[in-house]
């Protein structure tokens, strides 16, 4: 079965070349060996946990995460599960963490829209009304949504990652408009998101040490598990799948040659 | 091979509706009874797993229907909410989306397997021809339905595909609009595409019963070549021999298909399609999905006029050409020999025709300006010989073969090629 699983890698390394290289001068992303790669690995959850502090007090100033909800932060498989709430729109962290805040909700019994706190049941607040709002506040720049950024970029996890980290003194033949950076990992070089993070930026909740590697490595690591929420639950059943068609074909196999006994063939 | 029926209807209802709708034996004489030669290999087992593959699409296409919103503002959103809040949506949708390459996979390996045994000559043209009318449609829908997830490459795929409509002199531009519904992909399209990305796979059933209608009158070629001349010797009944044999292939494929499914459920996907769509943005490179690939690259590998045609019309021309040469392709070979197996010069051609067809995949998914690894020259050379040889294959090579190679000696009878006494 393990070869089988090589041969099918293989097939999808294979057709998907052309469609997942990196174009262009960009460096190619750092490799990094992540918790949650492989047929077997989960999310970090401490990882996830941190990674969402992250966003949240880093991220979340300019970029918007439109397809998250904050029950979502409580779901199976989320950084918040709980055995004591099944529901996730009863987890008591992911009320505290919606509760914080403000919601415009409405319109009320006069007609107005007024602002409540938040709900698990919300999405994440963005940070501007809409792209224009953005792009006026970011020198003409507009922060992409992040819910998907993982699978939105070629080399995923580890491109966002590589990024992070990726921002350097610009090269003399760097042509740097105001308001950009040089980062070598982006495409172009020149990015007009200033380096986000720096030592310290964030006090982990957990008492992690904030290094900038940390924080980006756990910001990707939350970031992973927003575009991709079900991956665990997917793995599991993928095993499980896999034994099921694996002893039936094996059972399959044995009628075929009962059945095929005394026939040459 | 439609003989006499053998059904004995033997319960009372049984013989009550045989003798008033009598589709118990319809099924007794096409999937139980039926004489099937007794040589077949493995290639013969992807009728089965094809069969299998369009239920899936069809009850994952029908579920994820009951989610999907067919609106620019929406579709992308729908899909993802498909794959994060419907309980098992990841699943479905997931099983879909692979599903579909895993259907070209199969469907790809069934026409390679009727190019190299020569199941498309006579008594089969038209079992041949509905084949490609259903790889016609499958294409179809495939693109049409790669743009219902509303990212970017979905409609820049879209865009693509149709701006090629409007290559056609005179007629192009207007035929483009009645696609688009509008001048450019947008709303009306979408919602279009989406009607009829659920309309086709019916179609496709249609045809695919056709299909099988067409194989039951001659029945099944075989590896041999040869027809059945004594059911007795040279066929089984296709239950129990054949049901637990395509049983097993079809296991074994979907083990491969779930490990795609289940751990790496994106990857023969484009990271630009968890983009939104956005008519404003133009993506680096458009790159269709991988099994348009090689026809991708002969659209692409006419970069010359011809005469009063343009290199784009040509690069349509050329493409639509390499669908429709298919269709008259038995009557190109003039070999009257089936199996390659007795055609010691054609199947090195034909062991070449299947590299040039994966060389053209290759070449559709490179950039045709970039260098070649090793060869050192453009991928649009490259593409531009292969396209060449596609196109040699089937009107200089085949028809030339035919009448210049001198076949091995094919054995008297299937039975005896099954038992060895022939050494060809």
């Amino acid at each position: 079965m393990m070869t089988r699983i090589f041969a099918a890698a293989a097939l999808a390394l294979g057709l998907s070349a052309g469609a997942s290289a990196l174009e262009g001068d960009a460096h190619a992303p750092e490799k990094h060996e992540w918790h949650h790669a492989g047929p077997f690995g989960v999310y970090d959850d401490h990882a996830v946990q941190r990674g969402f502090q992250v966003y949240q007090e880093v991220c979340a100033s300019c970029h918007s995460m439109n397809l998250m909800r904050f029950r979502n932060l409580g779901q199976r498989g989320g950084p918040f599960e709980s055995e004591d709430f099944p529901n996730p729109n009863d987890n008591l962290v992911v009320m505290q963490i919606a509760a914080g805040y403000q919601v415009e909700d409405g319109p009320n019994e006069d007609g107005d829209m007024f602002m409540r706190p938040g709900l698990p049941s919300d999405a994440f607040v963005a940070p501007f009304a809409n792209e224009q709002q953005a792009r006026a506040s970011n020198g003409g720049a507009y922060p992409p949504d992040l819910s998907l950024i993982v699978k939105a970029r070629g080399g995923g996890a580890d491109y966002i990652r590589s990024l992070l980290l990726g921002y350097e003194e610009a090269p003399h033949d760097a042509h740097l408009s105001p308001g950009q950076y040089y980062n070598a990992y982006f495409e172009g070089g020149a990015i007009a998101m200033a380096p986000p993070l720096s030592e310290g930026i964030v006090t982990y909740a957990d008492g992690t040490e904030a290094t900038v590697e940390q924080m980006a490595e756990d910001v990707v690591t939350f970031l992973t598990w927003a575009g991709d929420p079900h991956m665990e639950a997917r793995k599991q059943m993928g095993l499980m799948v896999l034994i099921y068609l694996f002893i039936f074909a094996i059972l399959v196999y044995l009628a075929y040659r009962q059945v095929w006994a005394n026939v040459k063939h | 091979m439609s003989g006499p029926s053998t059904y004995k209807p033997s319960t009372g209802i049984e013989k009550w509706l045989d003798s008033r709708l009598p589709i118990i034996r319809l099924g007794y004489d096409s999937f139980v009874d039926f004489p099937t030669p007794r040589n077949l290999n493995y290639w013969w087992t992807f009728g089965g797993i094809l069969a299998v593959f369009l239920m899936i699409q069809i009850i994952s296409g029908i579920v994820l229907a009951m989610h999907y919103v067919a609106h620019e503002d929406y579709a992308f959103e729908s899909v993802q909410r498909i794959t994060r809040d419907v309980p098992f949506g990841w699943l479905i949708q997931s099983m879909h989306a692979n599903g579909a390459s895993f259907f070209f996979v199969a469907v790809y390996l069934h026409m390679f397997r009727g190019l190299y045994y020569g199941s498309y000559k006579a008594p089969r043209e038209i079992l041949w021809i509905l084949g490609v009318v259903i790889y016609l449609l499958m294409m179809a829908t495939a693109f049409m339905g790669y743009v219902l997830p509303w990212g970017q490459m979905s409609y820049w795929g879209a865009m693509v595909i149709t701006n090629l409509i409007g290559a056609l002199p005179f007629i192009g531009d207007a035929i483009r609009e009645w696609l688009w519904g509008g001048f450019s992909v947008g709303q009306a399209t979408l919602n279009r595409f989406f009607s009829l990305h659920y309309l086709l796979p019916f179609v496709i059933a249609g045809v695919v019963g056709l299909h099988i209608w067409a194989l039951h009158v001659p029945g099944n070629g075989n590896p041999a070549g040869l027809e059945i001349k004594d059911p007795k010797k040279d066929a089984l009944p296709f239950h129990p021999y054949y049901t637990v044999k395509d049983g097993f292939a079809i296991i074994v494929y979907l083990m491969v298909f779930a490990t795609f499914v289940f751990y790496m459920p994106g990857v023969l996907g484009h990271a630009d399609n968890y983009i939104e769509a956005n008519p404003l943005s133009t993506p680096a490179h458009i790159v269709p999905e991988w099994y348009f690939l090689p026809f991708y690259a002969i659209l692409r590998a006419v970069t010359f006029d011809i005469g009063p045609i343009d290199a784009k019309l040509g690069g349509v021309l050329a493409m639509f050409g390499a669908i429709a040469i298919l269709f008259v392709l038995p009557w190109l070979d003039t070999s009257k020999v089936r199996s390659m197996r007795y055609r010691p010069l054609t199947r090195w051609f034909f062991i070449f025709f299947v590299i040039a067809a994966l060389g053209l995949g290759w070449c559709g998914a490179k950039n045709p300006d970039d260098p070649v690894p090793l060869l050192g020259f453009k991928f649009v050379y490259l593409a531009q010989f292969l396209t060449l040889y596609y196109f040699a294959y089937f009107v200089v090579i085949l028809p030339l073969l035919g009448i210049i190679e001198k076949p091995k000696d094919r054995p008297a009878s299937i039975e005896a090629s099954v038992l060895g006494n022939d050494k060809s």
